[in-house]
């Protein structure tokens, strides 16, 4: 599949008008998305479009506009199973992918206090069980499993990470056991753009009866995902960071898991028959959508997802790479740069996370700031990723659809200029990867 | 002198380069630890008062953290000591004012010192945490040292 060309992206720019904005008195170069994604004008419509015209409460109530919302709702529901390609039974709406995450592991752990009755004791983990994480989670997808350990008595334990913060097939292997019982893994690392051998990870486990549940949050907005070929057991995503609006995201999980699984939220919309003693809930996807859900979000999400259709992921994930590849040939020959994550060459995402020699990338992020380039800086939500690289922060430049091949090359020739503005001459790294 | 040389001062360059106070105290009456929770900076802070007396002998720190965060300590390290525990505390009242003040007016420099080189931080909302940190330490080692009235 052949990469979006430059000349497509330029078109499809003015999609955005988020990008017309000048920073300092500089155009915004945003290279920031893998925190979050502007947003196409067709998303914003959508969202209006439905408030104006469709505007209710979902699956309840019996008048005209009850209707339109239910099957606007449940429309954008079969669009997130077509993206994934999964069943629309199998989509769980959720506020964002932590939420995703921490409903998993919540509700595995009212599985193991014994809620969800006997199809649910599957779930149920005890002392000796193990989680396995890796090393370069993000903290959303660290931080639920070690809450979920400490309530139930199992071990978490993580795959490690190299220099360059990146782990092999091989080492997942070496740190599954017969007692793993949970492995939760991100598809793409925020911090390093490492793409992980799900499929691959997911075999080995499934060997060992253990589930495996993936962060895709980093994935989902840039490559082609099928839950069938990752052969994982749930996935949660974003819809921020895939052209969506904030406050939604989505957990899939395999139907016969979803149904066995006790609920993690509790409320109105997820029962069958209530009594003043105990409740019955209703299947998935309903039993864990207690409350009132963000409609005009998933009506929007949506949208966001139909617009990255008409572009094709698979194109928008070779552009990526392409940009990827060119920052990293160009930061290669600035002094004083240590580049984390995979060596040049290797296939990637399109982010790039550095440290700058004598420059804290607080600092780093100022400059670029001040030219108008708009970069995350900091631990990215990886800490233990960040000590173990021996680095408190890094600078993280990130492309999307609509990042240009000039933007990059800003960048790079801003980055050149942030040792000597901090007047830091001695250089004790070389511009070679770490 | 652009926004950016506003922040980045050559007296700030200075400090975040050759730090003054820089290394822990042989004695010390309060200690305190603080961080940047979002970027991660931080700072372990020691103050000593000269024995008997309310006022401040000396600050030591390590810490690590972003040049504002680095010659903030730095600069505040070189101004305390001599002062009283009330003078202190209201130099870093003064400086917590300067830095709200989203760049308007003009500081006092016979009250701040060198610190007014840290007014153009007043217009980077996302850095005045990272101005504040040593002081925030040392806010927090007064209180244990003499508790507010």
């Amino acid at each position: 599949m052949s990469a979006l060309t430059d000349a497509e992206v330029l078109r499809l720019r003015s999609d955005f008008p988020a990008l017309a904005a000048e920073v300092n008195g500089q155009p915004l170069a945003y290279l920031d998305s893998a925190a979050t994604a502007q947003r196409p004008a067709s998303v914003l419509d959508a969202e209006r479009e439905f408030l104006l015209t469709s505007n209710a409460a979902v699956h309840r109530g019996a008048h005209t506009l009850a209707g339109l919302a239910t099957e606007a709702f449940e429309d954008a529901r079969a669009t997130l199973a077509d993206f994934l390609g999964a069943d629309p039974d199998e989509i769980v709406w959720t506020s964002n992918a932590t939420d995703a995450l921490n409903l998993v592991a919540y509700a595995i752990g009212n599985a193991s206090r014994g809620r969800g009755g006997e199809a649910a004791r599957r779930f149920a983990l005890s002392a000796g069980d193990e989680i396995l994480v890796t090393e370069a989670e993000h903290h959303a997808n660290l931080i639920p499993w070690q809450e979920l350990a400490a309530a139930t008595g199992a071990t978490l334990r993580f795959i490690p990470v190299d220099d360059a913060g990146i782990y092999t097939l091989a080492d997942a292997a070496a740190a599954l056991t017969e007692r793993t019982r949970i492995v939760a893994i991100g598809h793409v690392s925020n911090v390093t753009g490492f793409v992980a051998p799900v499929a691959e990870i997911a075999a080995l486990a499934h060997e060992r009866g253990a589930l495996v549940v993936l962060d895709a949050c980093q994935s989902a907005p840039h490559r082609r995902l099928n839950v069938a070929e990752l052969g994982v057991d749930f996935l949660a995503l974003s819809g921020h960071k895939m052209l969506g609006p904030s406050g939604i995201g989505v957990l899939w999980g395999r139907a016969e898991l979803l149904n066995a699984l006790p609920p993690f939220r509790t409320g109105g919309s997820m029962i069958s028959t209530v009594t003043m003693t105990e409740a019955s809930y209703l299947p998935a996807p309903q039993r864990f959508e207690a409350g009132t859900q963000p409609v005009s979000q998933a009506v929007a999400l949506a949208e966001a997802v139909r617009y990255l259709d008409s572009v094709g992921l698979e194109r928008i994930d070779a552009r990526e790479n392409e940009l990827a590849q060119r920052m990293l040939a160009g930061l290669a020959l600035i002094d004083g740069i240590r580049v984390v994550g995979p060596a040049a060459g290797v296939p990637r995402a399109g982010l790039v996370s550095f440290d700058v020699d004598g420059v804290h990338a607080h600092d780093v992020g100022q400059y670029l700031d001040a030219q108008g380039i708009a970069v995350r800086v900091g631990h990215h939500c990886a800490q233990p990723l960040h000590r173990r690289l021996g680095l408190t922060a890094t600078t993280r430049a990130s492309a999307y659809v609509y990042t240009t091949t000039e933007e990059v090359d800003r960048f790079l020739a801003a980055v050149a200029l942030v040792r000597p503005y901090f007047g830091v001459t001695a250089t004790t790294t070389t511009g070679a990867q770490a | 002198m652009s926004a950016l040389d506003g922040l980045y001062q050559q007296l700030i360059l200075d400090h975040s380069k050759k730090r003054f106070g820089d290394g822990l105290l042989e004695h010390h009456d309060a200690q305190h630890f603080e961080r940047n929770p979002s970027c991660g900076d931080e700072i372990t802070l020691q103050l000593a008062l000269e024995p008997g007396t309310d006022t401040v002998a000396a600050l030591g720190w390590t810490g690590a953290g972003c040049s504002i965060s680095m010659a903030s300590a730095s600069v505040l390290s070189e101004m305390a000591p001599g002062m009283s525990v009330d003078e202190l505390r209201a130099l870093i009242g003064e400086f917590r004012e300067m830095l709200r003040s989203r760049g308007a007016g003009e500081p006092d420099d016979e009250v701040l010192g060198d610190a007014v080189a840290f007014h153009g931080v007043s217009k980077f909302v996302m850095r005045i945490k990272c101005a504040m940190l040593a002081w925030v330490a040392t806010e927090a080692c007064l209180l244990e040292v003499r508790p507010a009235a």
